[in-house]
């Protein structure tokens, strides 16, 4: 029996030893009998037309099962799920295995399936395709001037949408302007990086029709939906399994090449298949993330009161648009270009724009680190100019008062208190103490910077009714769960969310624990497995908790209703006398008439003695559609050291201050701090994917690509200031995409902060020596 | 396999070793640590038909300091970098070794490999250089040293034949008014020297006799930095000595440190190995 709480305490994953101990069940791990692998021959070239593919040789090389290429696989479009309403999106045509023509580095040509992979790559080699290559454009701004080489024949200047989104008066906003300024700000592409590469494996049963697909996967019941679209084969037919997930970072959401090919060649041989992309595969294959170039003006009176924002960006696609694609630089980035502050007036225009790289989709924060950034550096660059400290200038501009409170954006930001974060963020992260540390630096030679960055995001995505007419994506973002209660008093909840990282495992069995009064260990979670969960939207953008979380919470009311009855009957009670506490029911006023959760449900299982209107058995579920977004909020603030004569950026301490409504396991939030400030902080020194001008992956191995490692990221201080969200019954929000949100600016500002006495005002992300240098010597 | 398939020989003598890179020739590679030939078998850019594996060689291993310091070519880095006698003997080698990888790479990676190997960027090259160690190598026809500074001819070459291997390191012994430093830039994914720059001065009466400072990471292969070593000697501190290193220098640029940057930075890091060894040298 509990009696305390579990909501709010920092216990352990229950995932962990598993996973730590190298017992998890990853896809990688599926072996099945007469397995056959699968290695896709991919295009070397970021533009051309493929003249012919002789796969003779391959198909004669031992041990090779079959060879396929566009002639004998069906034309199965890999889909974009979202056309955004009223802008005339146009979205390119693109089949999971190329036939004519390919657009970017990666994209694949053929696949041979072989007994092992050695076998599979050996004989690929033997694949010779003949190529007539294409001019190549690989930047987004340059890709839309008159004349670039076009990506797609039918799309004029690569622009496949111009997105716009206007509120208040802004010619007047910057007519009575005393100070504008203006930045160029290039928000560099990213390579998401988790750490389990995607895997397919796929068994069609010859016997039952039923195929299986066991996959790396944020979603999986979309991923089903949408291949029993496009394939024509039942739902019913179609299991998606996405057992452990090491890490998505969003980008293991989307329906890729690979997975409608391992379904077809799996139907096709009708043996199990298997495809492991290596590191260098995932580099070249698997979406990646941000890549904006922006133009921003930001219109200020000259006490520092923001009066408007004027911003068009430059959002690079890539040579397809991925599932969620258009939503990320759109729907999830001017909308918050509100930030935390008060803004009178926006003009945002953005332009989709397709290039001859690997498609971009969302990434950790998606669109709303491109909003973080662009408004926290402008804010500082209006700091410095007003000669107004960059704490201050952020206080004279928050939002205050009455929540909800609808920004002119159109969101409608449920609850927070901006000034109140700042104020504890200071006070705690010792901003004076640090300011005078600069100063006697600064008098020894040193370039010590201090940076903060103030950031808002929308979680719990989202709104059905919003993600239908105003985002355009083609499903609701409702989360179901089904509490099935067992007559031995265990219980089973299944979760349309899915954890490949999150700790789901502990902290929905924490809130369930409270909600239904049965010990911890009592409650197991499943997920992942539309054989087994009934529906399920999945997760990404922070929304498992405030959505999933919440869904758990209705299905346990419901569970305790149905008790109240069965209770009030065994008990000879009128059911509105039962009250419900810590796993038991009794009769108001006398508590030892009592029975516990756990009678309850075996008498619900063995109706023996049971109400005559009730039906047996105690299970409950709920879809539940949450009514706003959650808009979690913070105060970031970096330290850092420069280096003057190699341009080295040394971060020196990094503190936090989340308003992620309330927390429900201040652990598991912690580690989404740091992880995400982790990230956040590689975009801001050392990770930037680069492509050439041939459109060829400079940055093809993690030789070359800069994830920070332990020795690269400073101690991270987290503290929480709740203000609960009224959008759900815990009063949660949402952590998953805070760390990486916040921290980019936050170090950003830090390193112009330490440049200042310099006369440096911006330098492009990521601020590596080399760019950092050049700033120093002006060039 | 990942790799593309290829015969494999584990020889336990270097008399056995050496027979067999006579009998493959050109298609065989040497497997030392083989963390810089596995990830390039790996990725299939390298692919030979043949791989001698040189771990099995016992005589190959270990330190001996009697006058010089004698390191068998299959000491893994991590045996130099902990090696007690090593430290006070020639402290500037396990303080590179110490900047080289990862402890994983440290455990399997040898000194021998790594310089047989030449890679650009690899770390030992500079202070090798600057020691002016000797390489001792055995093929056919006996055994021969050759010296540091005619060891390394170009990117991934070397004057080792095709036919002979590395049996030892020959490194100095620094006594009193002797001082040496590697200080590095490190690429922020590989780990590898941007820059690296080892340092090595002799003091006689508060003035230097000797100074030899050797650059890695920065073009195709290390090498000495004549132009300091010789302003060094002329009485030059180390910031005025090195103000001009990078001038004149075969450098390599990439996207994270182009040619400009990787010259000024032999600059920077060529004073500050300098700075630490003249101290160390003064102390």
């Amino acid at each position: 029996m509990t009696t305390e709480t579990m909501f709010g305490r920092a216990i352990k994953r229950r995932e962990d030893p598993r996973l730590i101990t190298g017992r998890g069940n990853y896809v990688d791990d599926v072996k099945l009998p007469g397995m056959q692998r699968v290695f896709f021959v991919r295009s070397p070239h970021a533009h051309a037309r493929i003249v012919s593919i002789d796969t003779a040789a391959a198909e004669a090389h031992p041990g090779v099962m079959k060879v396929f290429t566009a002639k004998n696989l069906p034309a199965t479009p890999v889909p974009c799920g979202v056309t955004i309403p009223n802008i005339g999106q146009k979205t390119p045509g693109y089949t999971m295995i190329a036939s004519d023509r390919v657009r970017y580095v990666g994209q694949i040509v053929a696949a041979v399936v072989a007994s092992d992979l050695g076998t599979a790559r050996d004989a690929a080699e033997k694949i010779n395709v003949e190529y007539e290559t294409l001019p190549v454009v690989v930047d987004a701004e340059k890709a839309t001037e008159d004349g670039a080489p076009l990506v797609h024949d039918e799309i004029a200047n690569n622009t496949s949408f111009v997105w716009r989104l206007d509120g208040g008066d802004i010619d007047a906003a910057f007519g009575e302007a005393d100070v504008v300024v203006k930045q160029r700000l290039v928000n560099q592409r990213l390579i998401p990086n988790a750490i389990e590469p995607r895997a397919v494996v796929g068994r069609f049963d010859r016997v039952t029709g039923e195929m299986t697909l066991w996959d790396t996967n944020q979603n999986p019941h979309i991923i089903r939906l949408l291949i029993s679209l496009l394939t024509g084969l039942p739902e019913s037919k179609l299991r998606v399994i996405a057992p452990d997930v090491g890490g998505g970072f969003g980008s293991k959401i989307f329906l890729y090449a690979e997975q409608l090919l391992v379904t077809a060649i799996a139907q096709d041989l009708q043996v199990p298949i298997k495809w492991a992309e290596s590191r260098s595969e995932n580099y070249l294959s698997t979406a990646h993330g941000r890549d904006h170039i922006t133009y921003a003006e930001m219109a200020f009176k000259k006490d520092g009161k923001l009066l408007g924002l004027k911003v068009k960006t430059y959002a690079n696609m890539g040579a397809y648009l991925s599932t969620f694609a258009p939503l990320i630089p759109t729907n999830l980035y001017g909308t918050l270009l509100s930030g935390v502050y008060d803004l009178p007036a926006l003009s945002c225009e953005v332009h989709g724009v397709l290039t001859n790289t690997v498609p971009v989709d969302a990434y950790r924060g998606a669109g709303r680190p491109e909003a973080s950034y662009l408004l926290e550096r402008l804010m500082d660059l209006a700091a410095t100019e007003l000669g107004i400290d960059p704490a201050e200038i952020r206080r004279r501009n928050f939002i205050k008062g009455e929540f909800p409170h609808r920004v002119i954006t159109g969101m409608n930001y449920d609850s927070g208190d901006y000034e109140g974060n700042l104020n504890k963020a200071l006070q705690q992260f010792d901003y004076t103490g640090w300011r005078a540390k600069q100063a006697e630096a600064r008098a020894r030679g040193k370039y010590i910077g201090i940076g903060l960055g103030c950031y808002i995001e929308a979680c719990g995505i989202a709104p059905s009714k919003i993600v239908g007419t105003v985002w355009g994506g083609g499903v609701g973002l409702w989360e179901s769960s089904t509490i099935r209660f067992h007559p031995t008093g265990k219980v089973t909840i299944y979760t349309g969310a899915h954890s490949h990282g999150q700790g789901h495992e502990t902290t929905f069995s924490q809130l369930a624990a409270d909600a239904l009064g049965v010990p911890f260990e009592n409650i197991e979670i499943v997920h992942g497995d539309t054989g087994q969960v009934q529906f399920g939207m999945g997760t990404y953008g922070s929304r498992s908790l405030a959505v999933g979380g919440t869904s758990i919470v209705k299905s346990a009311e419901k569970l305790i209703e149905k008790g109240k009855k069965i209770a009030a009957h065994l008990l000879e009670a009128n059911p509105a006398d039962i009250e419900f506490k810590s796993g038991n029911f009794s009769v108001k006023g006398s508590p030892d008439r009592s029975k516990s959760i756990g009678e309850v449900a075996l008498a619900a299982y063995v109706p023996h003695n049971y109400p005559d209107d009730l039906e047996p058995g105690f299970e409950a579920q709920t879809f539940h559609d949450p009514s706003n977004f959650t808009f979690p909020a913070g105060t970031y603030m970096a330290v850092v050291e420069v280096d003057p004569e190699t341009g080295k950026v040394t971060p020196l301490a990094f503190y936090c201050m989340d308003d992620c409504g309330n927390v429900l396991n201040p652990l598991i939030a912690e580690g989404q701090v740091h992880g995400g400030v982790a990230q956040g902080i590689g975009q801001a020194l050392y990770e930037y994917a680069v492509y050439d001008e041939n459109g060829q992956l400079v940055t093809g191995t993690m030789m070359d690509y800069a994830v920070p490692k332990a020795s690269q990221v400073p101690p991270v201080t987290t503290g929480f200031a709740p203000v609960p969200s009224p959008s759900n019954p815990m009063g949660v929000k949402g952590i998953g995409e805070a760390g990486t949100i916040g921290s980019t600016p936050a170090i950003a500002n830090a390193v112009m902060d330490a440049l200042s006495p310099m006369g440096i005002r911006h330098i492009d992300l990521p601020l590596t020596p080399q760019n950092v240098w050049k700033a120093i010597q002006g060039k | 396999m990942i790799p593309s398939s290829f015969e494999y020989h584990a020889p336990t003598s270097v008399a056995e070793a050496l027979s067999l890179l006579q009998q493959y020739g050109d298609e065989a590679k040497i497997l030392a640590g083989g963390h810089s030939l596995l990830p390039a078998m790996k990725l299939r850019l390298a692919a030979p038909g043949v791989l001698i594996d040189i771990n099995k060689i016992a005589e190959l291993r270990g330190v001996v300091i009697n006058g010089n310091v004698n390191i068998g070519s299959m000491t893994t880095w991590a045996t130099l970098e902990h090696h007690d006698g090593l430290r006070s003997a020639c402290g500037v080698l396990p303080e590179a070794v110490a900047m080289i990888g990862d402890i994983q790479v440290r455990n399997r990676g040898t000194i021998g490999g790594s310089l047989a190997h030449a890679d650009p960027a690899a770390d030992t090259p500079a202070v090798v250089l600057a020691l002016d160690g000797q390489i001792r190598a055995q093929g056919p026809g006996g055994e021969r040293t050759i010296a540091a500074g005619d060891f390394f001819t170009d990117m991934l070459s070397t004057a080792l034949e095709p036919t002979e291997l590395i049996t030892a390191v020959i490194l100095p012994t620094l006594g009193k008014g002797e001082g040496a430093a590697y200080v590095k830039f490190p690429h922020p994914a590989s780990g590898y020297a941007i820059v690296g720059v080892a340092a090595y001065v002799k003091m006689d009466g508060g003035s230097v006799s000797t100074c030899r400072v050797a650059v890695t990471g920065a073009g195709p292969k290390a090498v000495r930095l004549t132009d300091v070593e010789q302003a060094v000697l002329g009485g030059a501190d180390a910031a005025a000595a090195t103000a001009n290193a990078g001038a004149g220098l075969d450098i390599l640029g990439d996207i994270h440190a182009g040619e400009e940057y990787r010259r000024a930075m032999v600059a920077v890091y060529a004073k500050r190995a300098l700075q630490k060894a003249m101290e160390r040298a003064s102390g």
